[in-house]
């Protein structure tokens, strides 16, 4: 029990991330309202988002901007940094997320007024007429 | 100039979408001019660089803002790339031009941004095509996506639905695509996929399990994308409901771009033994494919809508493509590469062909065929070639990319393969004897009704020749004339492109 209890806490990360993914795709794939699936693809994306976004982060590290000693010599200690490029890859990676949402809302619009109504089954009942 | 020709490539249409969206109604007829002379650029600058990698024999690299990889991101067009770098430039090029009529009818109004979406697609097809950094391969990815959406939304009525589940599900994909990039990058520091090859090469990744992980989410994602069945309910509805330029920019180009990417992940980020040794799925992906064929023309049989029908045979060639690349042998590599080329300016003539009749019908069944030799000689004609072509009769390119394809079934031992090949070309044979006797002996149905009133005289109104107006004509023309040139010079394709870019150890 115990150990399964650290197998959890020392990644928690990650099971956060895995539940949030789970709880994404549920609303992408089962919800019949396509709000509830556009929030579905919001918490999917955000979920992997975390995921990679957390592993940058490390226990006392510092901001990855070059060190100088007093003597002016540069403190080279790749240790003391954080890594910048899973956030800077989350970055962009944000806002492509963004840019989707955008467009889906939009789509959602469209669809709204074309079928009246945002729930699958009745739209796909208003396409068969 | 010459030196960055690959960089060029890329942001010459995109700056072309920029000034497209800013000019505004006032350049309406200018934006049809700006877009066709943006991607002929392209295309001269994939031509260039295409000599110099076939002269040379070995990969252009340009290094974006001179940082060396791997922390810099690098653009690497080898032979595999270069050739699917034209073949997005001239796809699009011929769409371009053919668009004149079509474009303006599907887009009464604001047309430059419709053009805009066009130009950024293609310079995002391109990007993933160029691209030798897995990360920069997604954002390329999402790019050319978000702008096929907005494409194929300005279908109406039907289509925004049709629109929302493929965002839905390409969300999906691209998001698999970057969790599994995610694990890739925790298991080796980097994204370059050269880089990458050199690393996950070390034997404690090679069963490391988060790797495979890594792996299998990024193929999911990219089977997704590229509607492998039965991943593919997304593609059918989408594509049909588009305009027709749409239709004719999105349906060879998407598809075949993401088995490029599939291609580019198996083996150049992966190795070949990792592939068929480690992961070890041929079996299964060979049978998922052989029913992706044998299905996908089936269902296509079975539509009456000619547009619908056309994307189901995507489906089914997304089958032989996904076939012949987990093959595991040269003849299956060289015939999915191969077809992929063949593919493109197939599924490109094809709805060319359609569009046109469509142009001029204004109906989308199957009666639209109904006595088209008479009334669109050169149309028919031409769609008669595309049709000899999917069905796999020489010396079409289809014939061939099937002869290597066939080849490395029987070589590999797969007769599950092999027979649906050879079932699906029968049933593409029967799909357009169908459709193409319509068009040789159906009668006019304003000619049938002339000769039943039994006029004096006997005046048989003389059918008049509708055609397709010319800027829609020539492109149709010229790929039609494409099947036959790829076909001829299989050859110098196979010996100058593909056998460089077949990876070791296969």
């Amino acid at each position: 029990m115990d150990d399964l209890f650290f197998f959890i806490i020392a990644k928690y990360n990650y099971w956060a991330a895995i539940v949030l993914l789970f709880i994404g795709l549920f609303g992408m794939i089962v919800r019949n309202n396509l709000m509830k699936k556009i929030i579905g693809m919001v918490i999917f994306q955000t979920a992997i988002l975390l995921f990679i976004v957390s592993i940058g982060a490390k226990r006392g590290a510092t901001v990855p901007i070059l060190k100088f000693s007093p003597d002016k010599q540069p403190m080279l200690d790749a240790a003391t940094y954080a890594n910048p490029l899973p956030h800077v890859l989350i970055l962009t990676a944000i806002v492509v997320g963004v840019a989707v949402l955008g467009v889906a809302l939009a789509l959602l619009q469209k669809i709204q007024r074309v079928h009246g109504t945002i729930e699958e089954d009745e739209i796909l009942e208003d396409m068969r007429k | 100039m010459m030196d960055h020709a690959p960089a060029l490539m890329i942001v010459v249409p995109v700056f072309a979408s920029l000034v497209l969206t800013l000019i505004g109604p006032l350049g309406q007829r200018a934006a049809y001019g700006l877009l066709i002379l943006s991607i002929a650029g392209s295309l001269a600058a994939a031509l260039v660089t295409l000599v110099q990698v076939v002269q040379t024999g070995q990969a252009v690299y340009y290094r974006m803002g001179d940082w060396m990889p791997p922390m810099g991101i690098e653009l690497v067009i080898d032979h595999l790339s270069a050739g699917v770098l034209v073949l997005i430039c001239a796809c699009a090029l011929l769409t371009a031009i053919y668009s004149m009529h079509t474009a303006r009818q599907d887009n009464p109004d604001r047309l430059n941004h419709y053009y805009a979406l066009f130009a950024l697609l293609v310079a995002g097809l391109l990007g993933m095509t160029a691209t030798g950094d897995v990360f920069n391969l997604y954002v390329l990815l999402e790019i050319s996506a978000l702008s096929s959406y907005g494409l194929l939304a300005r279908g109406k009525g039907k289509a925004y639905y049709a629109t929302f589940r493929y965002l839905i599900m390409g969300t999906i994909g691209a998001s698999f695509y970057l969790l599994g990039v995610g694990y890739i990058y925790i298991m080796t520091g980097s994204l370059n996929m050269a880089d990458l090859s050199e690393i996950l090469r070390r034997p404690e990744l090679e069963e490391s399990v988060s790797v495979r992980i890594g792996f299998t989410l990024i193929i999911l994602g990219v089977w997704i994308k590229m509607a492998l069945f039965p991943l593919h309910a997304w593609l059918p509805n989408a594509y049909s409901r588009a305009g027709t330029t749409t239709a004719c920019l999105i349906a060879p180009l998407m598809t075949k771009v993401s088995v490029y990417v599939m291609l580019r992940i198996m083996f150049t980020v992966f190795c070949v033994d990792y592939i068929f040794q480690q992961i070890a799925w041929s079996r299964l992906v060979i049978y998922l494919a052989s029913a992706a064929a044998v299905l996908g023309m089936i269902t296509a049989l079975s539509q009456r809508d000619l547009r619908k029908m056309l994307t189901y045979i995507i489906v089914a060639e997304i089958g032989y493509l996904t076939g012949g690349a987990w093959l595991a042998n040269t003849a299956g590599y060289t015939g999915a590469v191969y077809h992929i080329l063949a593919d493109g300016l197939m599924t490109l003539c094809l709805f060319m062909a359609v569009g046109a009749v469509i142009y001029r019908t204004g109906q989308s069944t199957a009666a639209a065929m109904q006595g088209l030799f008479q009334r669109m000689p050169v149309t028919a004609g031409v769609l008669l070639v595309a049709a000899a072509s999917v069905v796999g009769v020489p010396p079409t390119c289809g014939f061939f990319s099937k002869w290597y394809l066939l080849q490395g079934a029987v070589k590999a031992g797969e007769w599950v393969f092999a027979a649906a090949l050879i079932i699906a070309g029968l049933v593409a044979a029967i799909l357009f004897f169908r459709l193409l006797e319509r068009a040789f002996f159906g009668r006019l149905a304003d000619a049938v009704t002339e000769k039943k009133s039994k006029k004096p005289h006997g005046t048989a109104r003389k059918i008049r020749i509708q055609e397709a107006p010319l800027t829609m004509l020539l492109p149709l023309v010229f790929t039609g004339a494409a099947l036959f040139g790829l076909g001829i010079y299989t050859n110098e394709v196979v010996q100058y492109l593909i056998r460089w870019s077949v990876p070791a150890g296969i």
